[in-house]
């Protein structure tokens, strides 16, 4: 049987958590030692880039791959095959049928997963997965979210503050990236004040790369101990929130707390990534930060530019059900597809010039929340953080610059979600 | 077919949508979504010249194939 407890260390629902398969299907693998493996490092590039061997692979939209477990699968890197896989229901999001194309951080020995935790809709197929999204959109809407933006203009404004008083030199993540959507999420669910910290640490082990099996198993068994609480005073004390309001929807307990459990984690590890990375490639990237610093009215083209230009949520994994056709190329029943979100988002016959960070450019259309049903659902959120945070932080300190060469500056280059581990930057004091 | 002086017509499939809200982000005015589900609204079927771009972007852009263009005709633009 799988044995691994962690699989709740899910993303925004579009971001695969991967999993390896239990089915009895075999598939042959003539000559599966010649087929590439996913190519994962980013080591000798540019921090925001793919790797070297991947964009060597995307030459080709549809590739065959070999996985960790030496089945033979396929790699989506072109954009228009990315959308097809993704949005086509033939292609099953549940963890029990998938293959794995790289070793999961921290969980090195697993070869085989389990189906999703209770409550993990991420891991699941219409109808089980339509049921749980359809409690939680309503929640999520475009209006909703704009709602938000005064809350998270002044809780930036805070943390401005803070960093002043702390300065001239911190690091960006714990000063800025990270207590933003955590103060966000938090409250849209309804976790007190006083748990966050609590919360936080556990959800930093689950997603922490050099965690270890037995640590992040008790991180997910903690998160699940703190959701069940709060679901409990939830249920005793409704207050105006999500988790108080879904106490009184048909879910279980179970699910309930596991459904808390994922949007927490999916709310604490996502946008605070892009919110360190996307600072460092502006940063490194000085005539676009000048751009978006004299018009901060660019601010929602720029987030979408940064969120194709450093697809943090990456990749995401499908298993075909049925034998399906893409491209002219048919993929078996029971093949694994992994999609590159950011080769795919790199596609230069979608975004010309790819490679290049440009403000100026209508990056709509990307896929770094995902495509088709499972489409990150808290993207709504994370553009109004990022669209009031980036130029909040650019107009608070004009001189804001690293304070450590770029390359001393170290990168979550084998989590689940890219970005930095810290960013050190400083500015002149006044 | 994308001329935008060309009339069009909107329609849209609330079993099929997903609620992730590009289409009410893409055009607003044209789409919207019920505060209850989130689910997709046609606020306005048959778009006048000004907003035909947005809301054929925001066709192509549904994660869920769940808005689409039908015919052109009865619009009044």
């Amino acid at each position: 049987m799988p044995h691994d407890p962690t699989t709740a260390g899910t993303l925004s629902d579009g971001t695969a958590e991967t999993t390896a398969e239990t089915t009895t299907e075999t598939t042959i693998t003539t000559a599966a030692e010649e087929l590439p493996t996913l190519p994962t490092d980013r080591r000798t590039g540019c921090p925001f880039d793919p790797p070297a061997e991947l964009t060597a692979l995307s030459d080709e939209p549809l590739r065959r791959l070999r996985y960790v477990d030496g089945h033979t699968g396929r790699l989506v890197t072109g954009h228009a095959a990315a959308r097809a896989v993704l949005s086509d229901p033939r292609f099953s999001a549940r963890y029990e049928h998938l293959h794995l194309p790289m070793p999961l951080a921290g969980l090195e020995g697993v070869t085989e997963m389990s189906p999703a935790p209770v409550g993990d809709f991420l891991g699941l197929d219409a109808p089980e997965h339509t049921r749980f999204r359809r409690l939680l959109t309503g929640k999520f809407t475009v209006r909703r979210m704009r709602q938000l933006a005064e809350r998270v203009e002044q809780f930036t404004g805070e943390c401005l503050d803070a960093m002043e008083q702390a300065g001239p030199t911190v690091d960006l993540v714990e000063a800025f990236a990270r207590p933003i959507p955590a103060l966000m999420i938090c409250e849209l669910l309804g976790v007190p004040y006083t748990d966050r910290d609590r919360f936080q640490e556990h959800v930093a082990t689950l997603f922490d790369q050099a965690a270890d099996v037995a640590a992040k198993g008790e991180a997910f068994e903690a998160v699940g101990r703190l959701m069940a609480e709060l679901v409990a005073a939830k249920r005793a004390a409704p207050t105006d929130d999500l988790l108080s309001d879904l106490t009184t929807s048909d879910l279980t307990e179970e699910e309930l707390i596991g459904v808390g459990g994922v949007l927490l984690a999916a709310g604490l590890d996502t946008t605070a990534n892009m919110l360190g990375l996307g600072t460092f490639a502006l940063l490194q990237n000085p005539g676009q930060l000048a751009a978006l610093r004299a018009d901060p009215g660019l601010a929602e083209q720029t987030v979408e530019e940064l969120l194709r230009y450093l697809s943090v949520a990456d990749p995401i994994l499908r298993s075909a059900l049925e034998d399906v056709e893409i491209e002219g190329q048919l993929i078996k029943a029971g093949e694994t597809v992994t999609v590159s979100v950011q080769a795919a988002n790199r596609d230069p016959r979608k975004f010309p010039g790819p490679d290049r960070l440009d403000i100026h450019r209508k990056a709509t259309g990307h896929l770094a929340f995902g495509h088709g049903a499972h489409q990150c659902l808290g993207q709504q959120l994370a553009r109004v953080e990022m669209t009031v945070a980036f130029p909040a932080l650019l107009a608070r300190f004009p001189t804001l610059r690293l304070a450590v060469p770029p390359h001393e500056v170290p990168l979550r280059d084998r989590a689940n979600i890219y970005g930095v581990v810290s960013l050190p930057v400083t500015w002149d004091k006044e | 077919m994308s001329d935008p002086r060309e009339p069009l017509r909107l329609s849209a499939d609330r079993d099929r949508c997903v609620g992730a809200g590009m289409c009410a982000l893409t055009a607003p005015g044209v789409f919207d979504q019920d505060d209850d589900e989130g689910l997709v609204v046609v606020l306005d079927a048959a778009p006048a010249a000004e907003h035909r771009a947005a809301a054929r972007m925001a066709v192509g852009l549904c994660p869920a194939g769940a808005v689409a263009l039908t015919s052109a005709e009865g619009t009044g633009a």
